[in-house]
């Protein structure tokens, strides 16, 4: 399978994936890199697949993307294929109410990291990883999980913190405008 | 289990290296050394705790044997701020945490209300050693989606800056490998010609630390005059360094007793822990970005992976004391081969009302500590929509620290975290 993967295109690859898992939406970002869109029910297999018979032997990250407006969360599992050079990326779309995901530290042990930072950053469950309620970054956090796109830094900060006396702030953008262009 | 084999213990010295005596390990007296490991003495550790499947030790804390032991985040056995929660029975480790935070800004979620271009001051500081890969990941990646070309002049001189900060970063590593070990004086002359190189980068890019000279689109400036004349003066004084930390530090019998044997990372943890750069190039894996996804101007660039075999502290030092003397030749590459004139930067478009279509992307490179790289979401506005940071120290000082520091001596404990070359603040971003 490693050596079909080293001459097909990202579309032939897709094809052949397709005939074993249901697989939602192939993106080709370059020759090197395309996403695929899975059902979350899918992706642990998907995954022991491509690291087990695909070559996709390397953990690069695993991140979330939070589409507020559709009321969704993006995980990104990014696959590295050392032999080949290529990289997959499976994209799960979870529900942002009570996201809750399986776990893949048994199949990387690296992963139990970014699963402790989801869990703690977004508010993304993974029943069963090791130490997921153990602090990572944020010790004693009692605010919403600070990387959603609901959680305002900048209301946080000013509900927080003071500023010192006389602090002047500016707004770049309008500031560089009026620097470039004069007042209006 | 892998065990090095004593009797392979000699560095292997680049081409590029200038011909010097080699160490000479010499084989324990008694039993005649074979090709298989010989153990000489098997200690009794039946009274020890078992060890589980995954590595890690089975211990029972409340049976008032162990002591918990925090090293850290005051301590300068410490990478920057982190802290390992030791558990030892002993002077041995039985059971490690990491914890990080103390460095915690927040970088990835400031730079979902900044447009593409504010972002810049943020990517730099994700690493403070080695800034130039943070500019380089984040402008290829936004010149990915916005689909951008970079000018073949702005190419080399990202290339040259890139192997500027690559030597800059192993020459803090190698004084702070050799301060874990208690010499002293190997940090003091490495800080030295890194200053030179940072003088080099003042006159480039005019600052020292944090550049902001990849944008997208190009660079800021092509090379000043003069330049190639005093990067050759700078270049000399580091080989002329580098050959005094071989002979002081890598032949020094107080530091081969301590970091040979020590801190063996075994070949068949590499994918599991995602182990990348120079602790898996170490281990025997000649995996390097720059060869295998070959990025900029390193296609044209003629160079060998460097790799080790015994996967050691030493053969770590030595495997990132000889990339630093390939970074030397790469740039004496790079200045010979680039072109002497041309534009450094593409049109842009106003960066002030610069759009760009949904998309995702992922641009890495192989930075001194292995593949760093840039996870960028946009949405079609003038923000990015996520931004992610793919340190290599992320997988390196948590997972895999947690593992081999098992069963080590309290004392080696920051030898073997500086073995892993981490930087805190890409952890925590």
């Amino acid at each position: 399978m490693k050596q079909i993967m080293a001459t097909q295109t990202f579309q032939q690859f897709y094809e052949v994936l397709q005939q074993r898992f249901p697989l939602g939406e192939l993106t080709v970002q370059r020759d090197n890199l395309a996403f695929i869109t899975v059902e979350a029910l899918q992706l642990y297999p998907l995954l022991r697949y491509l690291r087990d018979h695909e070559g996709f032997t390397h953990l690069v990250l695993l991140t979330a993307v939070d589409w507020l407006e559709d009321g969704q969360f993006q995980l990104t599992y990014l696959l590295h294929n050392r032999p080949v050079c290529k990289d997959v990326g499976i994209r799960v779309m979870l529900p942002r109410e009570q996201p809750s995901m399986e776990s893949i530290h048994d199949l990387w042990a690296g992963a139990a990291t970014y699963q402790r930072e989801l869990h703690e950053m977004f508010g993304i469950d993974f029943p069963g990883s090791p130490r997921l309620d153990e602090d990572f970054i944020l010790e004693g956090w009692q605010d919403k999980p600070p990387y959603r796109r609901d959680f305002d830094t900048l209301e946080y900060a000013r509900d927080t913190y003071r500023d010192r006396p006389g602090r002047e702030t500016r707004d770049p953008a309008n500031h560089m405008k009026q620097q470039l262009y004069g007042k209006d | 289990m892998y065990k090095p084999d004593p009797a392979l213990r000699t560095p292997q010295t680049s081409p590029l290296a200038p011909e010097e005596p080699k160490p000479v390990m010499r084989a324990p007296p008694g039993p005649e050394v074979t090709d298989t490991p010989v153990s000489l003495f098997k200690p009794d550790r039946s009274l020890y705790p078992p060890q589980k499947p995954d590595g890690k030790l089975d211990i029972d804390l409340s049976s008032g044997k162990y002591l918990k032991l925090w090293q850290g985040p005051q301590h300068p056995g410490v990478t920057g701020n982190m802290a390992i929660e030791l558990t030892v029975c002993g002077d041995e480790v039985v059971d490690a945490k990491t914890h990080v935070g103390y460095l915690h800004r927040g970088f990835e979620k400031l730079m979902e209300r900044r447009t593409f271009m504010q972002c810049f001051p943020i990517v730099c500081r994700i690493c403070v050693p080695e800034p130039d890969f943070n500019e380089y990941c984040y402008a290829a990646a936004v010149e990915d989606l916005a689909g951008l070309e970079v000018p073949e002049m702005a190419r080399w001189i990202r290339t040259l800056i890139l192997e500027m900060g690559r030597i800059n970063s192993y020459m803090m590593y190698l004084g702070g490998q050799a301060g874990a070990f208690g010499m002293g004086v190997i940090g003091q002359w490495t800080t030295y010609v890194r200053d030179l190189m940072l003088d080099r980068f003042e006159e480039l890019t005019g600052a020292r630390i944090y550049h902001m000279f990849i944008i997208p689109g190009g660079v800021r400036d092509s090379l000043p005059d003069g330049f190639v004349q005093r990067m050759e003066e700078t270049l000399q004084e580091f080989e002329s360094t580098l050959a005094d930390v071989e002979r002081v530090m890598f032949h020094n019998a107080v530091f081969k007793k301590r970091s040979v044997g020590l801190g063996v990372i075994e070949p068949g943890w590499i994918n599991h822990y995602g182990i990348t750069g120079p602790n898996a190039r170490a281990a025997g894996a000649p995996n390097d970005v720059r060869k295998d996804h070959p990025y900029l101007a390193y296609p044209e660039l003629d160079f060998d992976i460097i790799t080790g075999r015994d996967s050691d502290i030493y053969t770590r030092a030595d495997v990132r004391r000889r990339d630093a003397l390939l970074s030397i030749d790469l740039i004496r590459q790079i200045l010979a081969k680039m072109p002497k004139s041309g534009q450094v930067m593409s049109n842009l478009p106003n960066v002030l009302h610069w759009k760009i279509p949904r998309g995702e992307t992922w641009v890495r490179g192989e930075c001194s500590r292995g593949e760093y790289g840039y996870y960028l979401v946009t949405d079609g506005s003038g923000y990015p929509r996520r931004v992610n940071v793919r340190g290599p120290s992320y997988t390196h000082s948590i997972a895999l620290f947690e593992r081999m520091v098992i069963n080590a001596n309290i004392s080696d404990v920051a030898g073997l975290l500086v073995s892993l070359h981490t930087y805190p603040p890409e952890i925590e971003r």
